[in-house]
């Protein structure tokens, strides 16, 4: 594989990653994030800062940055205790606008100038970089999956289900909004900090700007675009949203028109999803195998 | 203390204006429940259709005129094409629909204008204003003449004419209303015509009172105007125009007299967030 194609695979699994955070919030849970970019970012700040200033290594940091990004998810999943839908979604989308605003404004986080010099991350004594470092991600990749997979079918995975279609149903059967939905939000959070210390560890310079508004509206879009709630949807979704700006590049200027106006045909005539329930695609992949309806 | 009033009256002058924005996107939510993020790119629209035809014509009544209309039809286009198709699914998908006309339009300015920022220099024909050794300037006198002729007409049109008594119907239910004879789906579209209208008006206002035209002049408003008519109650229209008016002279009393290193869109939505917290349900909303 060519450097060219192997950073554009290290990005779409570090994607994939984040995406599969935010659809347990949005697919399983039915809390609607659009501030996710906000904990990829933390996720990154806080890597970067424990390898410059900290001068720790990867491997001892990312259990602190796990817990750092969960934790701050926890924190501000509790307003979605308080508000619902619409005012989530806004709420969220000023989450994104404060977080990135501290990141930008506040001298310890470097301010404009962002952090640079991240170290590269070990491996038994060697650099990892180019096709090692692609692996390193798609083995978090696969983790993350297992744990959406294992989420799917636990009991707290069927709870957030039930909260995702009628809450006060289930909370009538038993099953605590409370308990749950946060969970969601820590479960959905940790994994966007793990996508953000693997990309901080990749691009090795990071500026608030990476982390701002409209990179959340494209991680949404992932996973609206893959089908929200699916397992499989999110990395569909990481992977075309990564590829497509690659593959239209002689387009040039008009690449981020024909983008959104992609975007907007999608949302408008298959809302769910590529692999939404009733999208096209299921319907021809159930009529090819039998039983496939992950 | 003359320093005071002067920052006071443009800060009154950005609530206006803050106003103007989101009395469009309160009239949407009111009406169809959508967040209409697109609105803040209707408004840079009337910005750059106003401008075109301001140096067509030199007459900025046509230049008025001409993005009004303009954006009227865009307006509409939005909601026939987008969000009636789209209204029977969970509020997300429309958001993302609407976010992604919004970025679409910023785009297509972009590539047609030109990404650099363009003088909208025109004289607006309203008296200066001397108060006690306070001078009002003309754009600011027309700034606030405009919004008050605006937020009356839209008064008068709402409590006392058929079309707002029908618009309120719809607002509240659909179903019924079209039992009892209204034509809701023309309700909706002449909701976003007035919306769209107003927005022209306000981009047109921007563009000669920062002297600025710009493809990405909407990405704040677009954003920003969430937060403020989450804060006066989703829906309502007097509450969003509070909402504005509080924010315009907050920002620009706190940056002149506080110093918060925090730029003044963050400190929106933490406004926001807080209201939210106290008041879930927004200044004047009700549940």
């Amino acid at each position: 594989m060519s450097a060219y194609l192997i950073t554009i695979a290290t990005l779409i699994a570090i994607y994939a990653i984040v995406v599969c955070g935010l659809n347990v919030i949005v697919g399983f849970a039915g809390q609607i994030s659009l501030g996710h970019a906000a904990f990829f970012g933390i996720g990154a700040y806080s890597a970067a800062l424990l390898a410059t200033k900290g001068g720790l290594s990867f491997w001892t940091a990312l259990p602190c940055v796990i817990a750092v990004s969960a934790f701050i998810g926890l924190l501000l999943g509790l307003p979605s205790l308080r508000v619902k839908a619409d005012f989530l979604a806004i709420t969220t989308i000023g989450i994104n606008f404060i977080v990135e605003a501290l990141f930008l404004y506040v001298p310890f986080f470097g301010g404009a100038l962002g952090i640079g010099g991240i170290p590269r991350v070990m491996f038994f004594g060697i650099k990892l970089k180019g096709l090692a470092f692609f692996y390193l991600c798609l083995f978090f990749l696969v983790v993350v999956i297992l744990i959406c997979w294992w989420f799917r079918r636990s009991w707290a995975g069927l709870a957030c289900f039930a909260l995702r279609e009628e809450e006060s149903a289930a909370a009538s059967m038993g099953i605590s909004p409370v308990r749950f939905k946060l969970l969601a939000f820590v479960i959905g959070t940790g994994m966007a900090g793990l996508g953000g210390a693997l990309y901080a560890h990749y691009i090795r310079f990071i500026a608030a700007t990476d982390f701002a508004f409209p990179v959340s509206i494209l991680f949404l879009s992932m996973v609206v675009l893959g089908g929200m709630g699916t397992l499989w949807g999110p990395v569909l979704g990481a992977l075309i949203l990564g590829a497509l700006p690659e593959i239209f590049r002689p387009l040039v200027d008009y690449r981020f028109l024909f983008y959104m106006v992609l975007l907007l045909i999608m949302i408008r005539f298959q809302p769910g999803g590529l692999l939404g329930e009733r999208s096209a695609v299921r319907r021809v992949l159930a009529s090819i195998i039998p039983g496939a309806h992950q | 203390m003359q320093l005071f009033f002067e920052q006071l009256l443009n800060g009154i002058a950005m609530g206006s204006i803050y106003a103007l924005v989101t009395l469009g996107l309160a009239l949407v939510y009111g009406i169809l429940r959508i967040l209409h993020v697109a609105h803040a790119g209707v408004y840079t629209v009337g910005a750059y259709i106003g401008l075109f035809f301001f140096q067509l014509t030199g007459s900025l009544i046509i230049a008025a005129l001409g993005s009004m209309v303009f954006c009227a039809m865009l307006g509409v286009a939005i909601e026939r094409f987008v969000y009636y198709p789209l209204l029977k699914y969970p509020p997300y998908v429309p958001l993302i629909g609407s976010i992604a006309v919004m970025l679409a339009i910023e785009e297509l300015c972009r590539l047609i204008a030109g990404p650099h920022i363009l003088t909208f220099a025109a004289k607006l024909p309203f008296p200066e204003i001397q108060l006690g050794g306070i001078t009002i300037s003309s754009t600011l006198m027309a700034v606030y003449c405009i919004t008050a002729g605006v937020l009356a007409f839209l008064w008068y049109i709402t409590s006392f004419t058929e079309l707002g008594l029908a618009m309120r119907a719809t607002s509240q239910d659909i179903p019924i209303a079209d039992a009892m004879g209204i034509n809701s789906h023309l309700i909706v579209s002449i909701t976003f015509v007035l919306g769209s209208a107003i927005a022209a008006i306000a981009g047109i206002l921007v563009g000669i009172y920062y002297n600025q035209v710009y493809p990405t002049m909407g990405a704040v408003p677009a954003y920003k105007t969430l937060a403020l008519i989450v804060v006066g109650g989703l829906g309502s229209v007097p509450g969003a125009v509070i909402a504005a008016m509080l924010l315009g002279v907050a920002e620009t009393l706190l940056i002149g007299y506080a110093n918060i290193p925090l730029p003044r869109d963050a400190l929106a939505f933490i406004a926001m967030i807080g209201v939210l917290m106290w008041r879930s349900e927004g200044l004047l909303g009700s549940r």
